[in-house]
């Protein structure tokens, strides 16, 4: 391949989306309708990253890791399926966005905001993965935390404005945390002898990493896992999630909880590749894996109380998060494609069931459960992929949550007696949380509908993101098809030992 | 420079920086505390500058610059002018009653918050043993300054019920790390620190238009009014 092309397919997944910002911005006098067609445009930006990301997925497992400006970008396998699943999501999300801001009536100065900061939020996520330099992916983890904030706290209720306050606070906090973490590993490779340019190079790091100092890669590790744990959602930095996902308009809830929460945790592994290459990989186990149960148990005892459905599939993507955070704990190759295949399907499991939530949250003007019955009745197709997307968040087959918590169990029991404590300890938590999760999902769906109103379409505009997301969470569940290269390769990149 | 004044400068320019964080929990005037907050930003600069002077790295006097400017000079006047926003008119009949320029009622009163202080910086020395160790140097000796000044801030975070004393606890977060990249490494890569000083600014200019629609909402900036979202 050549320089040039490599060059463009690096750039263009953060250059695309940050000139479509600002495009957005630049335009004087934005179309007053919310839905006109000049909405749809909004779509280039996310298919720019996936088209990318479909490109690289061909060559970077044939030909290796690409690199563009003297390596400040580089796309690994790693790196290629993260841009896949935030091209997927955020497809799915975009498509999403002109319906909702439809039915929010929203005033055009709101809709130019929502689409600046959403579209310089994905550059972000882009930069985040696609970064070689751990300062500079630091930098982009922290800008999504920035550019989401005033997305958080859109409406300006007291609400929002609650839920959007501790989000900044306790995600800045959270990951300037990481940052020491980070400077600290700094500190242990420059007295390691490894010159000021590559010190926080990330494959530099990772191939000189026994030489690292251990002591100081320990505390570096330890403050960098709670870090981006808070990010991701872990434990016991998390308690900013259910009211940010909650007050969140739905698509930008759907990119959160599908990608950003991936993404700090792919960042995450990065560093977890340095850590175990210094110190063996049973500190970074421990560590992961006691948090991963932490926020299980959290969060199986919060949606057993739970009577909000937002905050609810909120409380789903702490559990997700920390299974993905076990299977990294346990770290065989069978554990790695599971975590990515978790990855990718939670991601647009979470989409569908985050943008129907809104749809019902439009319907029946509130976030109750108690409040919604017979959704089934009412709203046929609503119904239908709200309960097919927590059937897929359950993960009961043919969805691809499916596949990656069998392979997860099967690593976990093969991989020696703690890490099968650790497992069943955590099934236990998980079948709480289905209960909860279905129960909860029932009782919306089924029952008379209200008042005998004639049934509500959905429509194809707002039908279709629901649809795709759905059809392409059960064909990853059945077969990888094209991506089985790139997904073994990527395994190899976090479960290398 | 000789070897014994550099330490020595280097010293106060630590402990002016420890110090400067201790007395933002012992004042509750919130302009106060911006003051010495801008205090604080000088004392890291000079730590900077020192370093750089010593080791003849004229870049990082001026990465030592930038980061006065931003820490004693910009991010002071941020938080000032967010004050004067949020102060009651002049003449307001509870002009006392409803300032929003005080800390009233931190979680943990002042007396307990001083002696957390000093029981967070031994902490800070304990951790920091195996960086000293790995090389020490009279720039490393002082790295748990740094750490016991981080946690300084994360128990300012948590402990201030104001808005503003939030932001402040993780400005001195921030500072903390800063100076720990500082008296590690002599400053994290030029890009690095560029990227991460943008985000700060970006987020204490976030927090600011957040406080000014907290009033707007809530009708004050204190922490406990904000009860709209619990699981119950």
């Amino acid at each position: 391949m050549t320089h040039a092309l490599t060059t463009a397919l690096l750039t263009a997944p953060v250059a695309g989306p940050l000139l479509a910002s600002a495009a957005y911005a630049a335009r004087r006098r934005p179309a007053r309708a919310a839905g006109g067609p000049a909405a749809w445009l909004g779509l280039l930006s996310p298919l720019t990253i996936l088209l990318c990301g479909a490109a690289l997925a061909v060559t970077v497992p044939a030909h290796g890791a690409a690199t563009a400006y003297g390596r400040m970008l580089r796309a690994d396998a790693l790196s290629v399926w993260m841009l896949l699943a935030i091209g997927a999501v955020a497809t799915l999300a975009c498509a999403a966005s002109p319906g909702y801001l439809a039915r929010e009536d929203a005033d055009p100065p709101t809709v130019r905001r929502y689409h600046v900061l959403v579209h310089a939020f994905l550059a972000a996520m882009s930069a985040a993965v696609l970064a070689a330099n751990l300062g500079v992916l630091w930098t982009a983890i922290e800008a999504t935390t920035i550019l989401t904030a005033f997305l958080v706290g859109h409406r300006r209720t007291r609400a929002c404005v609650e839920a959007a306050w501790k989000y900044v606070v306790i995600c800045s906090a959270g990951i300037a945390l990481a940052f020491l973490g980070t400077v600290l590993l700094y500190y242990a490779a420059r007295q390691a002898g490894i010159s000021e340019a590559s010190a926080l190079d990330w494959p530099a790091l990772a191939a000189r990493a026994d030489r690292l100092d251990p002591a100081v890669v320990r505390l570096g590790t330890g403050l960098v896992v709670l870090g981006f744990g808070a990010k991701a959602g872990l434990a016991p930095l998390h308690a900013w999630l259910p009211d940010a996902y909650g007050q969140a308009p739905a698509p930008v809830a759907a990119l959160m909880s599908g990608v950003l929460s991936s993404v700090a945790f792919t960042g995450l592994l990065r560093y977890k590749v340095i850590a175990d290459a210094a110190l063996g990989s049973g500190y970074t186990r421990v560590l992961l894996a006691g948090l991963a149960l932490l926020t299980l148990a959290l969060a199986a005892a919060l949606l057993l109380g739970q009577r909000d459905h937002q905050r609810m599939l909120a409380y789903s993507s702490m559990e997700h998060m920390a299974l993905i955070a076990l299977g990294a704990a346990v770290g065989t190759p069978l554990a790695a494609v599971a975590v990515l295949l978790h990855i990718l399907g939670h991601g647009l499991a979470k989409t569908v069931a985050f943008c129907a939530s809104g749809h019902i949250v439009r319907l029946r003007g509130t976030s109750r459960i108690g409040r919604v019955r017979g959704l089934l009745a009412e709203a046929p197709a609503l119904g239908t992929a709200f309960a097919l997307a927590v059937i897929a968040l359950l993960g009961l087959p043919p969805f691809a949550l499916f596949a990656a918590e069998l392979g997860l169990a099967r690593a976990g029991f093969a991989a020696g007696p703690y890490c099968a404590a650790a497992l069943a300890a955590a099934l236990a938590l998980v079948l709480t949380s289905f209960a909860a999760l279905g129960i909860r999902t029932a009782r919306m769906l089924l029952g008379p509908p209200p008042g005998g109103r004639p049934p509500v379409r959905l429509g194809a505009v707002a039908g279709l993101p629901l649809a795709a997301g759905l059809l392409g969470c059960a064909a990853l569940g059945t077969a990888t098809g094209p991506l089985t290269r790139l997904l073994t390769a990527a395994a190899a990149i976090i479960g290398g030992h | 420079m000789n070897d014994a004044v550099y330490t020595q400068l280097l010293d106060l320019a630590c402990g002016a920086f420890l110090l400067a964080a201790v007395v933002v929990l012992w004042l509750r005037q919130l302009a106060s505390i911006v003051r010495v907050f801008a205090l604080q930003g000088v004392a890291l600069a000079a730590v900077a500058a020192l370093l750089g002077t010593y080791d003849r790295r004229w870049e990082v006097l001026a990465v030592a610059t930038g980061i006065g400017v931003l820490r004693a000079g910009l991010l002071p006047l941020l938080m000032r002018r967010a004050l004067t926003a949020l102060a009651p008119a002049p003449g307001h009949p509870y002009e006392e009653d409803v300032s929003e320029a005080r800390e009233t009622e931190p979680l943990v009163n002042v007396a307990a918050s001083l002696l957390s202080a000093a029981l967070l910086t031994l902490l800070a020395y304990a951790v920091a043993r195996p960086l000293v160790e790995l090389n020490p140097t009279p720039a490393t000796r002082a790295l748990p300054v740094g750490l016991a000044v981080v946690l300084i801030g994360f128990f300012t975070l948590v402990t201030r019920r104001r808005a503003l004393a939030q932001v402040v606890g993780f400005l001195l977060l921030d500072n903390g790390i800063t100076a720990t990249a500082f008296l590690a490494a002599s400053g994290v890569p030029l890009i690095v620190e560029l990227g991460v000083s943008f985000d700060v600014l970006l987020a204490v200019l976030v927090l600011r238009i957040l406080t000014t629609r907290m009033r707007a909402a809530f009708g004050g900036t204190g922490l406990d009014d904000m009860r709209e979202l619990s699981d119950r």
